[in-house]
């Protein structure tokens, strides 16, 4: 890339340039041209939503109550030590949730009468965990396994939400995985068969990595949204990100520490968000060349 | 002593196979010599593909018996995997796996189902590739090669499970016509070293220059077997001969 930050090819790379069409070469004139418009309508744009906003009647309380410079800075260094709580969280679910996930989707693909209970068990699972609320989930598991006060089951709340975030994002991991698998051409299979792979080697060794290339934008979305989630295991006292937002806020009176913890979030989701479009484009590209 | 009567490669008797209510094969009895070369002619739908598909396995039957070098394949409760190792099939798509180079392609199966080593696995592979002049691709990915490169790297694919009988679908008709004559030497050369092939073709001349027998299939049934000299030239049946008739208005002969 020869342009800037802003040149019009670069965001289109980033995937937000607007919807994709075929990338082209501006001459020069026209790039610097059609930046310049970029910039002047988002100026105009994002002026005009800020003059309503702060001109309203209640701002300046609006302004100390939610947007508070002090407070704000104040709070980040405590948001952000308690965010490790969700990172670790969400960086071991993620790996137990494509475990579980593609465990899920063999299961569903299996075929002939015999595999009739195991298919069974796999898609009501699956049901029942896209169906139920996270938030029940998280609750009942939190709550209830620790209160059944069976002997040897630990009753760390941290341990359960994990589970529970667990249990509720493989279900999501398993039908992205399954429209993977269904979007590989049948003739692979045949064609790994037709070589005495028996069905299980056709799967690891054809199906599955060809269905996991095409589903990683999918699958990263999923995590999005697995990231964000963490936040509900706040309702079983695990002091984590949210949670010390609850605390900091009753501390001081004021809804700031929600921002640092909005803006901890956006800070870590776009990066994956951008990774996701570019890999979406570089797939499409490379179709593109292929056929 | 009494003559000694060639084994068959491969047996067909009554063979019948259903799509729902279609039924696609009506009844077919085909016996394959070792080392002998069939094609498979017939107009689009008439059942070659389906046949081949079932003579592998693919497909399951509805009746008949297959056997393949004295053993029914179609019994119940064979092992259909190690069936499929004996006997190669090549599809018109090529089918190659696109994410892996080319000699992962050709290795694969020699390593997962005949249990070679890795080393052991990509040195036959190589020899292969070397053999069809592609040794330079092995670390290619398919769709780095033309068409006609990736069908040949099929054929090898399947021969490197040392199969005993190969069957061959339509190879050549997903090729530019300038690319067909390396994919057919290469036929030609497996036919010249005694592999027993069964090949569905639309090719007329090919079938006419390689084929021991050719085999006209029309709506699921074998309405003629002759020999190409005969088959080609002087057709018993008076659909064999429209069909031929119908090629060469096409300008396929
Ligand atoms: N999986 C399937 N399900 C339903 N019908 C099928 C299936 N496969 C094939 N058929 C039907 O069976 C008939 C024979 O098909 P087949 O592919 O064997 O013909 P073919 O002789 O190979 O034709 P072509 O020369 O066009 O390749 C066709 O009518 C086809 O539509
Ligand atoms: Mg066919």
């Amino acid at each position: 890339m020869t342009g800037g930050p802003l040149d019009p090819g670069h965001l289109i790379d980033l995937g937000i340039g607007g919807p994709r069409r075929i990338r082209r070469r501006l001459p020069p004139g026209e790039a610097v041209r059609s930046t310049l418009i970029a910039l002047v309508s988002t100026a105009v744009v994002f002026g005009l939503l800020a003059i309503a906003v702060t001109s309203s009647p209640n701002w300046a309380d609006v302004q100390d109550k939610f947007f508070n410079g002090a407070i704000f800075s104040r709070s980040l260094p405590k948001i952000v030590e308690a965010f490790g709580t969700n990172v670790a969280m969400f960086l071991i679910a993620e790996v137990l949730t494509l475990i579980l996930g593609l465990v899920l989707a063999i299961l569903r693909g299996l075929p002939g009468p015999v595999f009739f209970p195991l298919r069974l068990i796999a898609t009501v699972y699956v049901d029942f965990f896209r169906a139920v609320p996270g938030l029940l989930i998280v609750a009942l598991l939190g709550f209830g396994i620790p209160g059944l006060g069976i002997e040897g089951v630990p009753g760390d709340p941290f341990l359960w939400g994990l589970v529970a975030l667990t249990l509720v994002y493989a279900a999501y991991v398993s039908e992205v995985y399954r429209a993977g698998i269904e979007s590989v051409h049948w003739s692979q299979e045949a064609a790994a068969r037709s070589l005495g792979l028996n069905r299980l080697q056709a799967l690891r060794y054809v199906i599955v990595p060809q269905a996991v290339r095409r589903v990683i934008p999918p699958l990263l979305n999923d995590f999005i949204g697995l990231q964000k989630d963490t936040v509900l295991v706040s309702t079983l006292g695990v002091v984590e990100i949210f949670r010390e937002s609850q605390i900091l806020k009753q501390a001081a009176f004021n809804f700031t520490p929600y921002l640092d913890v909005a803006l901890v979030f956006v800070v870590i989701t776009i990066p994956l968000a951008r990774l996701t479009d570019w890999l979406v484009a570089r797939d499409r590209a490379r179709h593109a060349s292929n056929r | 002593m009494t003559a000694s009567v060639p084994r068959a490669a491969l047996g067909i008797e009554g063979l019948h196979k259903s799509f729902g209510d279609l039924e696609v094969l009506r009844g077919i009895d085909l016996d394959l010599a070792e080392h002998e070369v069939v094609c498979l002619i017939g107009s689009s739908g008439s059942g070659k593909s389906t046949l081949l598909r079932c003579i592998n396995l693919l497909e399951p039957i509805d009746a008949g018996r297959i056997v393949v070098e004295g053993d029914e394949i179609t019994a119940t409760g064979v092992d259909v995997d190690r069936i499929r190792r004996r006997i190669g099939i090549v599809f018109q798509a090529f089918n190659l796996f696109p994410h892996m180079s080319v000699l992962a392609n050709v290795s694969l199966a020699p390593r997962k189902v005949l249990g070679l080593g890795r080393a052991e696995a990509e040195a036959r592979a190589t020899e292969l590739l070397d053999r069809i002049g592609l040794a330079d691709k092995r670390n290619d990915y398919p769709d780095r090669l033309s068409g006609g490169q990736q069908q040949r790297v099929a054929i090898v694919r399947a021969l490197a499970m040392q199969p005993d009988l190969l069957l061959l679908d339509e190879i050549t008709s997903a090729l530019d016509p300038e690319l067909v004559a390396e994919v057919l030497n290469l036929i030609r050369e497996l036919a010249g070293n005694g592999m027993t092939m069964l090949i569905a073709t639309h090719e007329m001349g090919f079938a006419r220059e390689i084929a021991n027998r050719v085999c006209f299939l029309d709506a699921g049934r074998i309405l003629e077997i002759a020999p190409p000299a005969e088959m080609f030239s002087a057709p018993r049946e008076e659909r064999t001969r429209q069909f031929l008739q119908r090629v060469i208005d096409a300008g396929r002969l």
